[in-house]
């Protein structure tokens, strides 16, 4: 019995007939990867139909982190929705904060004050290192390097860790980012000691490629395993280093020029295949942009306040509207859309999560592939489930 | 029944060691408590924060975490439960063999934390699987984790082998599976096992 005789009553979404031929005469074998697993990055199913080794289909089931965020941020107040962002992504509470305010800021015309701007771009900017270590690390952990190049990444992650406690209060959990500016000043010490922990990392990512880059074994698992051809990222709106490792140059950092981006000078890393190889090798050159960035903004970070003097904190009610902020997190475009009816809750509150978005294209990427592979591509996909099922 | 701690040193003195079977016993269990590889949410990242390379949980003898539930002693809850996950966390816990112990990580596996208010979201796995320690935090710092585990030794190394105190493992009587909850129209059901947990009595 082939498998488009079993399953032929409901033909939509994720039921319908795969589009491979089984070789041989085997029975197809239906496995549940998660949510208990490993390499799952969280709770996160896959139910992979296989033929022998080979995916023959792969049907994600997602919602057992679903955290009602958005509801519970239509009944709170603006600015109380502010530390839930920050579990969104856990890895990148900083950048959440960055897309949040904006779009607060966008739905009430509020400025921010040069020295805010600074500080988010050198906070955002030292998010995407720490993520993308730790993401390369889980990525070659889930190859079977149990350990090695992760305790490498979370060394370096826990010195940027170091400097987020010191200036927010929070390893993880920062809430630092406010409605036209930020919390807390960050005194001339901690820019001192930000300005160490950057010098070193140069020489972190070199010593992290020296063992990574041209390794035999990383090079056999990951080249041609995986490939995203760049119609169907565009298609499938695929964003962040997934998409630029297929080839679309496309960096929200450079379209919008949110913020302050166009006063630096930085580099969009392309990749030419879209393998899992390119995913792993646009992070790494995408950590030394980032170190790029930091070089430039650390010493050019002007004097100031930090809060827009006309920002209102208490009674703060939007006009009727809606706005759409988004910036190019680590994992690629997230984006706030906020529809306010004047009341101090928002009407609405939509996350686009780019992790969500970056799995939909998952069984295309793993459709002939090997099981093990699965592992390897659903880890260069770089998600985390907390933004993945809000 | 324990030692005189003057004699004890007296005889250490001599290189004659002496101890009981219950506190060899408990020694050796504390010394290797084996985690179950299972992150939930935020507090899993600290957990794994917590085996690497700066806070280095391979001092308390735990670094071996298992992808497996019938290798692993110990259950960390670490991060949110919700309704969906709650089942499969009650299945992996009857999955794992004695003895075997839980820490509650955090405040939303406490009692549902920050997303409390949230219709998805499960007030506190110590409604269907007793926990051992809990710790408060959102998340806990790795120092917290690590706390964790050095109250879980000491919790083992009180344990009495024999007895009306003794531990789950060894009493033949003592519930071994726990009922897993199945999703319901509105809520889990059943909504929590009262042979661990009871609704707390509120005095005004």
């Amino acid at each position: 019995m082939s498998i488009a005789e079993t399953k032929t009553e409901k033909l939509d979404g994720w039921n319908r007939p795969p589009t491979m031929e089984p070789e041989g005469e085997g029975e197809l074998l239906e496995i549940a990867m998660g949510p208990h697993h490993p390499s799952t990055h969280g709770v996160f199913r896959m139910d992979v139909t296989l033929d022998g080794e080979r995916v023959m289909r792969l049907k994600p089931v997602f919602g057992y982190l679903h955290r009602n965020h958005e509801k519970i941020a239509e009944g709170a107040a603006y600015l109380a929705s502010m530390p839930y962002t920050d579990r969104l992504d856990y890895f990148c509470s900083l950048s959440n904060n960055w897309a949040y305010a904006l779009a607060v800021e966008k739905l009430v015309g509020q400025a921010v004050p040069e020295r805010a701007q600074y500080i988010r771009v050198i906070l955002a900017e030292l998010t995407r290192i720490q993520n993308h270590a730790s993401s390369i690390g889980f990525l070659i952990q889930e190859m079977g390097a149990s350990g090695t190049p992760l305790m490498y990444a979370f060394r370096e992650r826990e010195k940027i860790l170091d400097l987020f406690e010191s200036l927010t209060g929070s390893r993880m959990m920062c809430n630092y980012m406010r409605f036209g500016g930020c919390r807390v000043d960050v005194s001339a010490a901690w820019l001192a000691s930000a300005r160490k922990v950057v010098a070193g990392l140069p020489a972190f990512v070199d010593e992290f490629e020296a063992l990574l880059t041209t390794n035999e074994i990383l090079m056999a698992r990951c080249q041609g395993v995986g490939v995203l051809k760049p119609d169907l990222a565009v298609n499938a709106s695929v964003t962040g280093p997934l998409l630029r490792a297929s080839g679309v140059n496309y960096d929200i950092r450079k379209v919008d020029r949110y913020g302050i981006y166009d006063r630096f000078k930085f580099r969009v890393p392309l990749g030419d295949h879209g393998d899992v190889y390119d995913r792993y090798m646009v992070r790494v050159l995408e950590m030394r942009e980032s170190i790029r960035i930091l070089e430039q903004a650390l010493p050019e970070i002007p004097a100031g306040p930090i809060m827009d003097p006309k920002a209102k904190i208490r009674g703060f009610r939007p006009k009727p509207g809606e706005a759409y902020g988004r910036i190019e997190a680590p994992k690629g475009e997230l984006g706030f859309y906020l529809i306010s009816d004047g009341s101090p809750n928002p009407y609405r509150y939509r996350v686009r999560p780019p992790s969500l978005i970056n799995l939909t294209i998952l069984e295309d990427m793993c459709l002939g592939q090997n099981v093990a592979d699965v592992v390897l591509i659903f880890g260069s996909v770089d998600i985390v489930l907390g933004e993945v099922d809000r | 029944m324990a030692i005189e701690e003057n004699l004890k040193i007296e005889l250490g003195k001599q290189g004659v060691f002496v101890t009981t079977l219950e506190e060899l016993y408990n020694w050796g269990r504390r010394s290797s408590i084996w985690p179950m590889q299972f992150g939930l949410a935020c507090c899993a990242i600290e957990m794994i924060a917590t085996t690497m390379a700066r806070y280095d949980l391979a001092r308390f003898g735990a670094e071996v975490f298992r992808p497996s539930p019938r290798q692993a002693d110990l259950m960390i809850v670490s991060g949110t439960v919700t309704k969906k996950m709650a089942p499969q966390v009650v299945r992996l816990y009857n999955q794992m063999a004695e003895p075997r112990y839980v820490i509650a990580m955090g405040a939303c596996a406490i009692s549902g934390g920050p997303f409390k208010q949230g219709y998805n979201v499960l007030k506190g796995i110590d409604r269907y699987i007793p926990v051992d320690v809990h710790i408060p935090g959102c998340p806990p710092r790795p120092e917290a984790l690590i706390q964790a585990f050095m109250t879980l030794q000491k919790k083992i190394d009180e344990q009495p082998l024999t007895g009306e105190n003794r531990p789950r493992f060894l009493n033949q009587n003592a519930q071994g599976e726990f009922p897993v909850p199945e999703p319901a129209d509105h809520d889990l059901e059943p909504p929590s096992n009262p042979g661990v947990w009871s609704a707390p009595v509120v005095i005004r």
